[in-house]
This record gives C-alpha cells, structure tokens and sequence, in this order.
C-alpha cells in the first residue's frame, strides 16, 4: 500500500478552533469535546490537533515533535539533530494506552536551537535553517518523520478518531491558549500516522476539511522556492504557500487570504473602492498559479492568532461565535456549541473572507 | 413525548421518533443528524442546534428549532414546515419541491437551490435576514422570499444570485441597487399586487416571529423571475 | 451561404426497379428524409436529414434501400480528420457547443478485446452446464466484518439489506424521459421475469411501474427529479449517482421539448420546464457530505434498502471508490469511459475518463489491500457488450455488470448516435406518442429476455469450461485472465499476466 508521499490521497475532514484573546489558558479537554458531535465527519483514520502556548518553559527552543519506526532509526535521527542542533531537552511524548489507538510509532520531542556555527556557515536565517532540515529529515530519512516544528507551540496526530487521538495524547495536562483540531477522512488508509493532520512548518499550522482541485498546479509553482510537498496532501501546499507569502513576501495575513482564494474578476470589477480594486487586480496577476480553487476551509494557526478561510465558493460550510475572551471555530455549529453552550454572535463568513484573531501584544 | 438529545445519536433518536404519533420535543440537541428525515406526521420541537440535513425528504411533518440550524435543511423536502427560529446553514432547501421553511435570521450559501415546484406543490422559502451568494441557484420553481430585517450594512444577498434561476419567483425585500443579476432574469420594483401574493407568507412570518407584516411590507421590494424556463436551449448543436 | 454546407454523411440508395412507391419509408421516418415526388411518380431523399438509423431499410418491404456513407469527401488529411472538420463548421455556424449521444465511438483500446478467458484440460475437469448444476445466482450487499452470536449461541442471521440477482446483470440507468415509456416498460418487465433490476435513471418513476418495485432500482442524482418519500420505498435498492461514464464531472439537461405528459408527471416539474441537473450534487462537496447524503436516505427507508454510489471511472478512481466504501454506501457502481448517454457534449464524452476495466481492477485491489473488499460490493459499467465481456469483468473483481446500449440494441436501437434529436424511428429515445407505440413493450420485453437468457447460457458455459460451477469461485479469479498484446504496465494494473506465462 502507498501512504501520503507515495501517492495523493483525497480527504474529507471536520475541524474546529478555539482561542483566547486575552491569552489566558486552556486545557485541550474543550477542543476534544468540540470533535465529538462532528464524529460523522471523520472515519477514525486520522484525527490531531495543534496547541499554542504549551511550552513557555521552553519559549526559545524549536519543538520537535517527531515519529520513528525503530530505535535505531531514532538513533541514526538524534545524530543528524546533534550536528545541527543544541538539544536542550529529549523525551517521549507521554500518551495512555486505549484500545481506540493502536500500532504507535516512537513518539519523541526535542527542545533544540540551531547551531550558530552552522547557521553562519550556511548564511541562513534562524527559521530558514529549521525549515531546511526538517525537509531533509522528512524527504530523506525513511522512518523518521517530523511532524512538529515550531517555537512554544505542539501538533499531536494519530490514526484514529479525533476526540480518541486527544485521550491519547493526554491533551486535558496540557494548556494553550489556542487550539485547532482536525477529524480525517481520508479515501484510502495506508494507517500511517504522518498522514495525520494538522500540518505544520515552524510555527504554522494548518487544519483543512475539503480537497482543492488547484493541487498541481500550486504544487509545481511552490516547488520552485525550495519547498517539497513530500505529503502530496493539500494541507501541506497550502502551509507552504501560506510560509511563502507571509515569511517571504512578507504579505499581511488579509493579502495572503486575497491571493489564495481571490474573489472572481467580476467581483474585483464592481469593487468601488479604487486602491482595493487596484490590489486585488494586482495579486491575482502577480500570484495566479497560488489561487486556491476547490472547496476547502482552513485555520491556520500562527504564534498570537488564527486565520479562518472559506474557498471563494465557499463550498465548506465553517461556523465562527464568541464568548467572553474566546472565539470559536468549527466545521459545524454543534461543535462550538459542546465547547460553549452560550457561546454568542454565531456567524458564517462568507467564501474568501479570512477571519483572523490575534492574542492581545504581550499576552503570548 | 420528551427526548433528551443529549443521551442520542442520531438513529436512535429517528427511531424513536418514527415510532410514535405524538408531538415530540427534543432538548439539548447538538449535532444529531438526519432529524425527521422522511416523516410525515408530528410535531417535533428542537431546543438545541439539530445536526446537519434537519427534515431531508421531509413529507408533511412540521419542525420548529429553538436555535439555528446547520447545512441542508429541508434537503430534497416534498411537504411540511420547518421553523428556525436563529440563523441557517447552507443549501438550505436544496432541490424542495413543497413544504415551508421560515428562517428567523439569516441564511448561508446557496439557500433555495435548485427550488422546484409541481402542481399543487409551490415551495416557500422566508428568509428573515440576509442570504449568502447563490440564493436561488437553478431556482425552477416556488417562492422566495428575504426580508433583510436587522440586515444594518450588508447587502440583502451576497453575490451571483439567480444564477441558472429557471422558474419561480424570488422577492427581496430591498431596491438591489447593489445586486448583481444573470442576463436571464429580469429584476423589477415590486408593485403591490405583487406584494399581495406573498402577503400570506410574511404574515405567517410574523406571527411566528412576532413583528408586523404591515411594516414589513411597507418597503421596496424587488421581484425577480426568469426570462426562460430553457435557458440553455441556444447553446447546442447536434453532432 | 455556402459555407455553411456540410455535405450530408450518408447515401440513400434506392433500387428504382424494387421500388413499388408504397411510402412506408416515408411514413416511417421522423427525420423526414423521404418524400413522393407526385410529378415523377418516384420517391425522393433529402439526404442531409438521414441519420442513418435503417429504420427505412428495415421497414422497406421490396428492399428496394439501403444506406451508404456518402463518398463525397474533402482532401485527405490523416490530422484535419473530415468529422474534425465538419465539427468546426457546426461550430462556426451555430457557435454551439457539440452535443452527441451514445457512447464514445473513438478507435481508444478496447481491453476487453486483449484479454482471454482460461479453460481446464486435463489438471481438472470442465463442467458441462447443460447438465450440471451451475449457479449464477448474486446478493450485492454489504457483508458483515464479524459473526455475531444471540444468548443461545445461535448465529444472528440479520444482514445488511442486500439485492438479490439471478445472474450479474442488470439493466443501468436510463431516465424515463431520455427514453421512453415502452422501452420502461419492457425493461421493467423484462427484469422482473429474469429476476434482476433495471434502473429509473434520474427522471422519477412512473406511477404504473411502482408494481415492478422488487426488481427497480430508484436513483437520486443532483436534480433529485421525481424524489419523494414513496418512490425511495418503492425501489430494491437505492443509487446516488454522482457520475455517469459518458460525461463525468457535468450534470444533465433534458430540454424542456421533452418534458411532456407524463415524463412532467414523474419528473414532479411543469410541462415544457427544463430539466437541469446540476454537475455537483449541492449537498455534497467533499466525501465526508456523501456521508451524510448515504446516511439521509437510509435513515428515510429506515435502513431497508441498500444505497449504490454510481461514479464515472476518472483518474483516481481507486481513491475514491476507498471513500465510498468508508462512506456508508452497501455498492460501487463504476461506469467507465466507452458508456452511452442520452446526450452528452461531443468534447466530454470523447476526451474524459478512463475505460472501466482499468478502473475496476484497480478498485477491486485497492479495496482489497485496504482489507474491505467485503464491506461493499462492485457493479462494472461502461460498454459491456457480450457474456465474455461479464465473465472477464467478474474475473477481475466485479460482482455484477450494468448493460444499457445493450439492452438497447435487443430493444431495435441501431446506434445511430442521435437520441438528443428526440426523434427515435425505433420508438425508444422519444417522447412521440407516434414514434414511441413503434415499440411494443411485450415483444421488446421478450427480446430482452432473450438476450439475458443467452448470456447466462453463455457465461455458464465459459465458467463450465474453467471448471467452476459457482460466480463466486468466478470472482476477482484474475488467474483465470491473460493480456494479449498488453504492455507490463497494463498488466499491472489489470492485475494479470500475459497469455504463454
């Protein structure tokens, strides 16, 4: 059987989000009830979710959340990391033993920061350097995955159903201030655990339901800036190209959402607003193989935010309310209800209109 | 007869459903799917948000939320009525042939599509709020109607409404001078027989909803109906 | 203008010695190509309405027709084809999109003609089904993963509700309205004697078809035209079709020309009122929807009836079938490239999709290395044209086969590739009462039932000659298959291995 990577593997998907504006913390037991109501939208062959704000002891050290098939690959792995890596902390990530998760893979996390004789040497930046290994490892060291990357901040998958992927990983110990969930469901199961989503690079993170027909288009485009879509998943191309136009074109998070799901020339026409009209015209011909097309709705998770997106047909259907200092997102309404039952202002944005919250300065 | 939604899914919660006549209340429901699908008699009362496809196939039951509701309500609906007293989901009354739907708030994408009707059966859709894009989409029959209450700034409807409309009748309770129409339909100032025929429906609205027709009424309406019922004759050619 | 002359494709030849002028040609043929010409006393032809349907030649009681392709062509040209040409013309005259019928008539590979069935000699026997018992009989259905027991450790025997055939054929989906009432009504008939299921198709069922309900399957597609609560309990089973062979990935247009009578009635849609089903089912947008689409309908029949997901083969097809199986549904039906419409854009139905028997034997393995084969079963569609062409299908993993340009043939059809004029000679592809009483329902029935009946015989006597006496033991049985002239690619995926290995 080929597993992501192998082959391109269509998946439908539920998700759902919860933030504090404020900052304050919250266990995952919230984002794991959100998952349960949503329990059709998935088929138990994959399930994960991503935490901001889980590490401040380790605030300054890349995560990295990592599977192995063997102990000596780990071993061969902690090699490689030591060459480029100062390694604060490595352990394994504690999880409980439930009949619903079954065949785990070595599940182990590292607290690193690069090397700065290897960063001059290599004239890259902090970031850059991450990103670059943790492709190598990905592409290159069979065995061996990375599947977490980012700075205070973890994603944990499995094969299973979401709201037992969350038991599994112990997810009521930990406290973020944001969280994203993602219920798989994918049209074939090589089992494989890296197939999971969320998907991340650094400190992004993406939780994707639908499936874009734009793919290889993207794909082709975003290969050439160093990028490898070793997933062959629509969640991974759509990370990279979020990486691309908001580390590296340095694109606010609005323009970004305005490139990949660009409303219709039609609508840029009747624009009245002459500058807006003016981007929009420019974006879409600066940037047309990053159009997105296809159903999909994303969040995006970054440090001190979320980013909500609807496709520009909004052919998936995603639900935003609010309560107190937290806004809620999900697939369907019933999920931000089983984590807010009063929760308030319940609304659907429209396609291609990002909703995007960001944690007060200073509160992350 | 009482069922607790909380302790059901949602086969369960039908089977039950199914086996009685009486009129049902359902409380604390979140998510149940498929509620009422196919039924024809009862009452049913939903306090709680109901799962997605709420009254698919629904054939002569009437359903009242105390919520919104999600995507497909009235999925496919030959006859009943369904109220929601909140806002609803997408595709809401996709491929409806008859029966009611009187949504308090406002509506997502694609709400009345593909809306047909036949004979004796004239679907009738009431929006209270606003409607996404794609209202009325293959629109080739029935009635729809959004009120635009409480809209503030938004438009009445988001963007390519009609597209495809081919029979039916849609009434927006606004000038549209901010709408966008296909080439195959013809949008006009409502006039006041016009009004009349939905007169009835915006009457049930308000006794539903509590406010006053009269009011409502007294506003610019624009009608829309199709050019064709073959819109797409001209495109062809035999080979 | 000259330019828009397209010189008529076919000849009507006429034996001006056999011609005895009796006008039956002429009463016969709704394209109106023949007319009396009173001065001369001889008949005439307008040749450039003659779609070459032989109604006229089999009609003719002195056999005074016959009709031949037309000789008149343009300069060769092995790129600028004379149809590539003529197509452009169409276009550039009409500014229309080209609209064609039946199945895709392109020379692409035929791999049901590459493939060759084994026999037994010698190792072991081969049965003789004329007097052995041979079974044909299959139960589509989803099959339990695991053996339940009740307190007195019997065996639960309640299955999943499943369609019962005699043989694995059934007639697939053509819309009352795309073809006719009588053509129904001989396939209704025809399906009930034989004990297999025909197909509504996507234009309601006819008030005096519900009787046939046992042996109907009732289909859902985007339009959801003629779907109410009693015509979803009236069929064995019910299909979603999210796709058909000819045009996959755009919907439907029956003109509102042929919503008359009652295909309005069944259609539950005014007279005269397009019938436009849309490419996507609204609903459903991603495979977690089909879901819930599954799901809906089994909750409406309170779980009764099995629920087919009829998709066109397109390039990922074994992916997807993986989704539908984890969506609920009981059965896959694929159609593949080659499959018939009533009407479909010349450019769709020529240049997408693929054939069904990669399709299927990429399904069928996909399936069986995801370990849930048994969970749903396999119906292969898209231009089955014999008993050999089910045999090996079978072989390659399908449970059973849908025909439909079959079963128009033993209904009179001859192909002519023009069903969207709604012009039918052969009272199938039409809405004209006149046309339509062409077809007698009993003796098309009775022609149907032929053909069915020596299938069987035929299937049994190719699964005779394997020694196999059951279709079962005949399923996924890929080492009963040889390629011939097949690339190592091909093989792969057809799973088989070249004839002399």
């Amino acid at each position: 059987m080929k597993i992501e990577g192998q082959v391109r593997i269509p998946s439908g998907c539920a998700i759902a989000a919860v933030i504090s504006k404020e900052g304050k913390k919250m266990s995952g037991k919230r984002i794991i009830d959100a998952m349960i109501p949503m329990h059709d939208r998935s088929n138990g062959l994959g399930g994960g979710f991503a935490a901001y704000g889980i590490y401040p002891e380790y605030r300054e050290f890349y995560a990295l959340h990592m599977f192995f098939d063997s102990r000596a690959i780990r071993k061969e792995c902690e090699v490689l990391l030591k060459e480029r890596f100062e390694i604060v902390k490595s352990e394994i990530i504690p999880t409980r033993t439930i009949p619903q998760i079954t065949d785990e893979p070595i599940i182990w996390r590292y607290f690193v920061a690069p090397l700065q004789s290897q960063l001059a040497a290599m004239q890259l930046d902090e970031k850059e350097f991450v990103a670059r290994i943790v492709m190598k490892i990905n592409a290159e060291m069979k065995g061996a995955y990375v599947f977490s990357s980012g700075k205070n901040m973890g994603t944990f998958k499995a094969v299973g159903f979401p709201e037992d992927v969350g038991v599994f990983y112990r997810l009521d110990e930990y406290e973020g201030y944001a969280w994203t969930a993602h219920g798989r469901y994918p049209t074939n199961t090589p089992g494989w655990w890296g197939g999971a989503h969320p998907f991340t690079l650094l400190d992004w993170s993406i939780v994707h339901n639908g499936e874009i027909s734009s793919y290889d288009a993207n794909r082709r485009f975003i290969e050439m800036f160093g990028y490898q879509c070793t997933l062959q998943t629509d969640t991974e191309v759509i990370i990279y190209i979020m990486d691309y136009l908001l580390r590296v074109q340095g694109l606010t998070l609005g323009e970004a959402a305005s490139v990949i799901a660009a409303p219709f020339w039609s609508t840029i026409a009747d624009k009245t607003d002459l500058k807006d009209r003016q981007k929009h015209q420019y974006l879409r011909t600066v940037f047309p193989s990053l159009l997105v097309t296809g159903p999909f709705s994303i969040v995006l998770g970054f440090h001190g935010g979320l980013m909500a997106l609807n496709d520009r047909l909004k052919l998936r259907s995603m639900v935003v309310g609010e309560k107190d200092d937290k806004v809620y997102i999900a697939s369907e309404e019933a999920a931000i209800r089983a984590m807010e039952p009063d929760a308030e202002n319940i609304w659907a944005p429209a396609g291609g209109e990002p909703v995007i919250i960001k944690v007060k300065d200073g509160a992350y | 007869m009482l069922f607790n939604g909380k302790e059901q899914d949602y086969r369960a919660l039908n089977e039950a459903l199914r086996k009685t006549q009486e009129d049902c209340l359902i409380t604390g429901c979140c998510g149940q799917r498929f509620i009422a699908a196919g039924m024809s008699r009862q009452n049913i009362t939903i306090e709680g948000v109901p799962g997605n496809a709420l009254g698919a196939y629904l054939n002569g039951a009437d359903i009242t939320v105390y919520a919104n509701a999600q995507d497909a309500v009235g999925d496919t609906m030959n006859g009943g009525r369904i109220v929601i007293h909140g806002d609803i989901g997408d595709a809401a009354g996709y491929a409806m042939r008859g029966g009611k739907i009187f949504v308090k708030g406002n509506a997502g994408y694609r709400a009345g599509i593909h809306m047909k009707a036949y004979q004796d059966k004239a679907p009738v859709m009431v929006i209270g709020g606003t409607a996404g894009s794609f209202l009325g989409e293959y629109q080739a029959g029935g009635t729809i109607v959004v009120l635009g209450l409480a809209a503030e700034n938004r438009k009445i409807v988001g963007f390519f409404p009609c597209t495809g409309m081919h029979g039916g009748k849609m009434f927006l309770r606004s000038a549209c001078e901010d709408i966008k129409f296909p080439s195959q339909v013809t949008a006009r100032p409502a006039e006041k027989t016009d009004l009349e025929e939905i007169k009835g429906y915006v009457d049930e609205y308000c006794a539903l909803f509590g406010c006053h027709a009269d009011e409502i009424l007294d506003a610019p309406f624009t009608v829309v109906t199709p050019d064709s019922k073959n819109p797409y004759h001209q495109m062809y050619v035999a080979n | 203008m000259h330019m828009e002359l397209i010189y008529p494709e076919f000849e009507v030849v006429r034996n001006q010695d056999r011609c005895i002028v009796c006008r039956v040609c002429e009463k016969q043929c709704a394209n109106e190509v023949h007319s009396f010409c009173a001065e001369k006393g001889v008949m005439l032809a307008n040749e450039s309405k003659c779609v070459n349907c032989h109604r006229c030649v089999a009609v003719c009681p002195t056999r005074a027709l016959k009709i031949v392709k037309s000789d008149c062509t343009m300069r060769e040209n092995a790129n600028w084809k004379s149809d590539t040409v003529n197509e452009i013309y169409k276009q550039a005259n009409s500014g229309g999109v080209l609209l064609s019928s039946m199945g895709n008539p392109n020379p692409l590979p035929v791999y049901w003609d590459k493939i060759l069935i084994n026999a037994s000699q010698v190792t072991n026997p081969p049965i003789d089904p004329l007097r052995e018992p041979m079974e044909t009989r299959v139960f589509l259905g989803k099959k339990p993963e695991k053996i339940a027991r009740d307190e007195a450790g019997d065996i639960k025997c309640e299955l999943p509700p499943q369609i019962e055939l005699s043989m694995p054929v059934m007639f697939s989906a053509m819309s009352y309205g795309s073809i006719s009432y009588n053509a129904h009504a001989a396939l209704a008939r025809a399906a009930t004697e034989l004990g297999i299921l025909y197909n509504t198709g996507e234009g309601g069922l006819h008030q005096d078809f519900y009787v046939y309900g046992d042996n109907t399957v009732v289909q859902v597609a985007s339009g959801r035209f003629g779907v109410y609560e009693d015509y979803l309990k009236a069929g064995a089973a019910i299909e979603i079709k999210m796709g058909q062979g000819a045009k996959p990935g755009i919907g439907g247009h029956l003109p509102g020309t042929k919503i008359v009578g009652d295909v309005s009635r069944t259609r539950m849609i005014p007279e005269g009122s397009d019938a436009i089903s849309p490419a996507p089912h609204h609903d459903i947008y991603s495979i977690e929807d089909l879901r819930q689409l599954v799901f809906s309908l089994k909750e409406a029949t309170e779980y009764q009836k099995p629920v087919i997901v009829k998709v066109a083969a397109v390039h990922n097809i074994a992916a997807i079938a993986s989704g539908i199986a984890r969506s609920g549904a009981d059965i896959i039906a694929i159609d593949g490239f080659r499959g018939g419409t009533g009407a479909a854009p010349t450019r769709i139905r020529d240049n997408v999709g693929i054939p069904i028997e990669l399709a299927l034997a990429a399904v069928d393995q996909r399936l069986r290395d995801e370990g849930i084969r048994n969970q749903v079963s396999l119906i292969a569609g898209g231009s089955i044209r014999s008993a050999a062409d089910v045999v090996k299908a079978i072989a390659l993993g399908a449970d059973a086969c849908y025909i439909a340009t079959a079963a128009l043939l033993a209904l009179g059809c001859h192909l002519c590739r023009t069903c969207q004029s709604g012009k039918c000679n052969w009272g199938i592809a039409t809405q004209r009462p006149e046309l339509v009483k062409r077809l007698d329902p009993e003796v098309g029935s009775r022609r149907l039932v032929n053909l069915m009946q020596a299938w069987q015989h035929e299937i049994k006597e190719l699964m005779g000659g394997m020694g196999i006496n059951s279709i079962e033991a005949l399923r996924g049985n890929r080492l009963m298959l040889r390629g011939i002239g097949l690339t190592d690619k091909e093989l792969e995926i057809l799973g088989i291995s070249h004839a002399g290995e």
